[in-house]
């Protein structure tokens, strides 16, 4: 089998390797192939990166204040919307 | 601010409790609006179309889902209305080809770059560009489950497909994003 064929059996199980859902056999297995393979390390470890970039620019995105204004208006609870109004978890 | 909402009081019509509802999932649905139709103005109608519906149709929640993720579903629905309201006539939602070899080919070894490279404005609007290049099919089972990081379970219970359909996608999205990213993580100008 070529390395680029072996590598490519592993695709189909790489995202839930990544989110620690694949089975402890083929886990084994294929760190067994990323130790002897960069190119597989690479793209483990740059995908492990894509979504970490996702989420973390994610958790910084806010709703824009005079977007939650015009919500808050539409949907007629504009006395609200000062927040204070609002219970939180704490109440 | 994440409140517990009580789903008796707002099929009561409680205001406070629905002001309490907007307020803990506005910043979630208008960030997964922005990401999904990449524009403020959509993104806004679908946030305030959203909870207009979520109110019309509370009664019919069953609680078979979490009350998160109904509301994630509808918003969805929302965004995919919206989008396919921008296609010309006859165009449906693009749609994933299966056959496309998703066999990665850039290997380049960005993972390490510094911090300042890859949380820098220019890279925010360059992970929306390359997640708005994800056909709406793979960029719903994205944003749910990484961004918003619902269970492959949630993801297919707020987009009506199954566990396996959610797997299959989310593995694609992944790879394709970081066939993009790594194409533009890569130009010389990035190397510090």
């Amino acid at each position: 089998m070529s390395h680029q064929h072996e590598c490519h059996k592993y695709l189909p199980g790489l995202s839930e390797y990544i989110d620690g859902e694949l089975s402890p056999e083929l886990c084994a297995e294929l760190e067994r192939h990323m130790a002897g393979c960069e190119r597989c390390r690479i793209v483990v470890n740059t995908t492990r990166k894509t979504i970490d970039l996702y989420q973390t620019s994610s958790d910084q995105q806010k709703t824009p204040s005079d977007v939650r204004e015009r919500l808050f208006k539409r949907l007629n609870l504009g006395d609200f919307l000062s927040g204070a109004n609002v219970k939180s978890k704490h109440e | 601010m994440q409140a517990d909402i009580d789903i008796d009081k707002l099929i009561q019509r409680d205001r406070k409790e629905y002001a309490a509802l907007v307020d803990s999932y506005s910043d979630k649905v208008y960030r997964l609006a922005l990401r999904m139709t990449g524009d403020e103005q959509d993104a806004e109608d679908v946030l305030q179309e959203t909870f207009i519906k979520v109110f019309k149709y509370i009664d019919g929640f069953k609680g078979l889902s979490s009350l998160s993720t109904w509301i994630y579903r509808i918003a969805m629905n929302e965004a995919l209305m919206l989008l396919r309201k921008h296609r010309p006539e006859g165009y449906s939602l693009d749609e994933e080809n299966e056959d496309e070899d998703i066999t990665p080919r850039q290997i380049a070894s960005w993972g390490a770059l510094p911090e300042k490279a890859l949380v820098s404005s220019e890279t925010a609007h360059h992970l929306q560009v390359a997640v708005m290049r994800l056909p709406e099919t793979l960029r719903s089972v994205f944003l749910l489950r990484d961004t918003e990081q619902f269970s492959v379970k949630e993801t297919a219970e707020a987009l009506g497909i199954s566990e396996g359909a959610v797997k299959v996608r989310l593995l694609r999205a992944r790879l394709k994003l970081r066939e993009y990213l790594s194409v533009y993580f890569s130009e010389p100008s990035l190397e510090m």
